[in-house]
């Protein structure tokens, strides 16, 4: 039987060479006359093991990683296809301890199948969910989603079902499915991994979402920063159509749904669903005033359901295996999975799908291993450009959004930024305000306006100019930018800032700031 | 290698034909534009806002809008290093200095024989392997150290 070796084309192993590993591969198993062929992956999210090589064995997959793209003939030579030794070989990766506690529900099939085969799709459950739903009908399909207590993935944690709800009960000739594709947020990956490496997922809860509230058509609205995601996924838009699963009778149903791939133009303030919805109409990317609610006047003014990628994604296990099903997972209300992303400075980095609860200490400190560089961890950034700095002694905070919000920070989409000691605090706080200033979409004085001037209040505390008073003053604008912006942009930047301030008093004081440790 | 396209009206037109029929056809017209020949110019502005039936302000507050669209050509090859948070814990301030000093230009300017411009993005989803960069449309290379950076640099300034 022809071996399969597995090389992802995730784009965290792309960026590490998988490319060329993939070539010399399948350029040596021609030259040696092998039974063996090269399969294109997602990835496992273990980030630090990118490229990861995985053959198939009779014991299971056997991985090897990191691999440089210069070892891929001496992994031949070490007798890969049949798992042979090698100093980069892990073992069987399902036995894997950053895998084996996983609960994976959306990513279930991601690095494990070749996201464009659709036949390897269905053999590991895939349009199951899309089945039952055209055997619910509508109303149910909705209440299923309902049912589950699956809440916005991309950071403001509103119930799906009851946005989805909205929009079935409110009539009009067009209606619109549109993901929310713009991962801006740095630390965060799901949206990405996923579209790359199991992408029908997605478009199969596009589906769903268009069947349960009369929707024909469905945007994904992709940012132009993951070339990769936008490839693969369009061809998964392709297949799709090819096999019927999607066009004017999805599956068979006599149900219209078809899907569209735009790409954006790089502008942060887009994963803002309103600003997200003008740029899909061609206007810049300016956020609205709300209501009238997306639900009822959203893309070119039609009731319009705008979920983030990892929503969308959740949703065929969630019809296949059903509300309760996945309700049983997280804590409080916080329900289902979240797929946690452990990023910056730390030694086992990826992607870690888990059911709500666990706590920060355990996530970093446990799952993460700590920092890379074995420095001790002194700050964590949770949630994104937007979400607050977590100082070691909040670790016991479960991850689980009220939990979050009770201690001034958010979950966001669950991107989690390890610092260590070298981290400048009074840095990143201004760091907070320029990355506000440049993204801000214009729209209201709060954003605009106040996070320029918060950058240069924050330099003035840096050259020692009148702390205290510029302090309370860097404080007083936070508040307004909170309570006087239209969106999270400006509304949110003062988590960072004022969680900087709060947890590492210390490193706002205004002589020259600390030399970063080499 | 990216090779841009010199303007051309005919060609342009043609790209708004293709794409005009789509809903709300004028970001995936302006991408196209700037993919093809790397900026989109007063003159593209012009064509496209007579066929959209917008007017040059409306299409001009666009172009203006997003960080990927420039109103003159830039460097033949775009170098975009990241600088948002996750890149940062893991050392990317050290990259972005080594990456300046080997082009001899700071983010946001091209180098004088016009071969390379550098630019800052903010977060490419590689936030457990950075420091990353991306070269052109979609070349990645993560795990950065300044070393690497440099030789990075002087590949693309080849």
């Amino acid at each position: 039987m022809t071996t399969r070796i597995f090389v992802p084309l995730d784009s965290a192993a792309v960026a590490c060479g998988a490319d060329e590993i993939a070539d010399t591969l399948i350029r040596e198993i021609a030259r040696r006359g092998l039974d063996a062929v090269v399969v294109r992956n997602g990835s496992r999210g273990m980030a630090w093991l990118e490229p990861l090589v995985e053959v198939e064995t009779i014991d299971g997959r056997v991985g090897y990683g990191p691999v440089e793209p210069d070892e891929a003939a001496a992994l031949l030579d070490a007798g890969l296809l049949t798992g042979g030794r090698h100093s980069k070989r892990i073992g069987l990766v399902d036995e894997h301890p950053f895998l084996k506690n996983q609960t994976r529900l959306t990513f279930a099939r991601c690095g494990i199948t070749d996201p464009l085969s659709l036949d390897e799709y269905r053999a590991h459950g895939g349009l199951e969910g899309l089945a039952r739903a055209i055997e619910l009908g509508a109303e149910k399909t909705v209440a299923e989603v309902l049912e589950s207590g699956l809440r916005g993935r991309g950071g403001a944690g509103f119930p799906t079902g009851i946005k989805w709800k909205t929009v079935a009960d409110f009539s009009a000739d067009r209606k619109y499915i549109v993901a929310n594709a713009d991962e801006g947020d740095s630390g965060t990956f799901a949206d990405r991994m996923i579209m790359e490496g199991d992408p029908f997922c997605l478009l199969e809860g596009m589906a769903i979402a268009g069947l349960g509230t009369g929707a024909t058509k469905g945007f994904v609205y992709l940012r132009s920063e993951y070339p990769v995601a936008i490839r693969v996924l369009g061809e998964a838009v392709e297949i799709l159509r090819r096999e019927k699963v999607l066009g004017p009778s999805v599956l068979g149903s006599g149900r219209a749904f078809d899907v569209e791939v735009r790409v954006g133009a790089g502008a942060y303030v887009c994963g803002e669903e309103t600003a997200l919805l003008d740029s899909l109409e061609g206007k810049r990317g300016q956020v609205r005033f709300k209501p009238p609610l997306p639900a009822h006047k959203g893309l070119f003014g039609k009731p319009t359901v705008i979920n983030n990628v990892v929503t969308l994604a959740s949703v065929p296990v969630i019809l296949a295996k059903g509300g309760a099903f996945y309700k049983d997972f997280g804590m409080g209300r916080s329900r289902g999975t979240m797929p946690l992303q452990i990023a910056g400075n730390v030694k086992h980095g990826g992607l870690y799908e888990a059911a709500f609860g666990l706590t920060l200490g355990e996530i970093v400190d446990g799952i993460g291993g700590s920092t890379e560089t074995g420095r001790p961890v002194r700050a964590v950034q949770v949630g994104g450009p937007l979400g607050a700095y977590f100082p070691r002694s909040l670790f016991d905070t479960p991850f689980d959004y009220e939990a979050f919000a009770a201690k001034d920070g958010l979950i966001g989409h669950a991107g989690i930024v390890v610092f260590d000691d070298s981290v400048d605090m009074m840095k990143q706080a201004r760091f907070a305000f320029e990355f506000c200033a440049v993204e801000s979409c214009g729209k209201c004085t709060p954003c605009r306006i106040g996070a320029v001037r918060g950058r240069e209040t924050v330099e003035k505390v840096m050259r020692g100019e009148r702390v205290a008073e510029n302090l309370a003053l860097v404080e007083d604008l936070c508040n307004t930018m909170k309570l006087g912006s239209l969106c999270a942009l400006g509304g949110f930047t003062p988590y960072p800032v004022m969680s900087a301030l709060t947890h590492f008093p210390e490193d706002f004081h205004g002589t020259p700031i600390r030399e970063a440790a080499e | 290698m990216t090779v841009f396209k010199a303007f051309d009206a005919e060609d342009a037109a043609g790209i708004i034909a293709e794409l005009k029929q789509l809903e709300g056809p004028l970001l995936p017209i302006l991408n196209a534009f700037q993919a093809r020949y790397g900026f989109v110019g007063e003159e593209a502005v012009r064509l496209v806002s007579a066929a959209l039936n917008l007017s040059r302000a409306e299409v001009y507050g666009v172009v203006s809008f997003y960080h990927d669209y420039h109103q003159a050509p830039r460097g033949r090859h775009v170098l975009k290093v990241c600088r948002a948070e996750a890149c940062q814990a893991r050392g990317s301030d050290a990259v972005a200095e080594a990456v300046e000093k080997a082009l001899g230009v700071t983010f946001g300017e091209t180098t004088p024989d016009g071969q390379v411009t550098l630019e800052a993005v903010y977060c490419l989803g590689l936030c457990a392997s950075g420091p990353s960069a991306m070269i052109d449309h979609g070349r990645l290379v993560a795990r950065l150290t300044p070393a690497r950076a440099e030789a990075l640099v002087e590949e693309v300034m080849l």
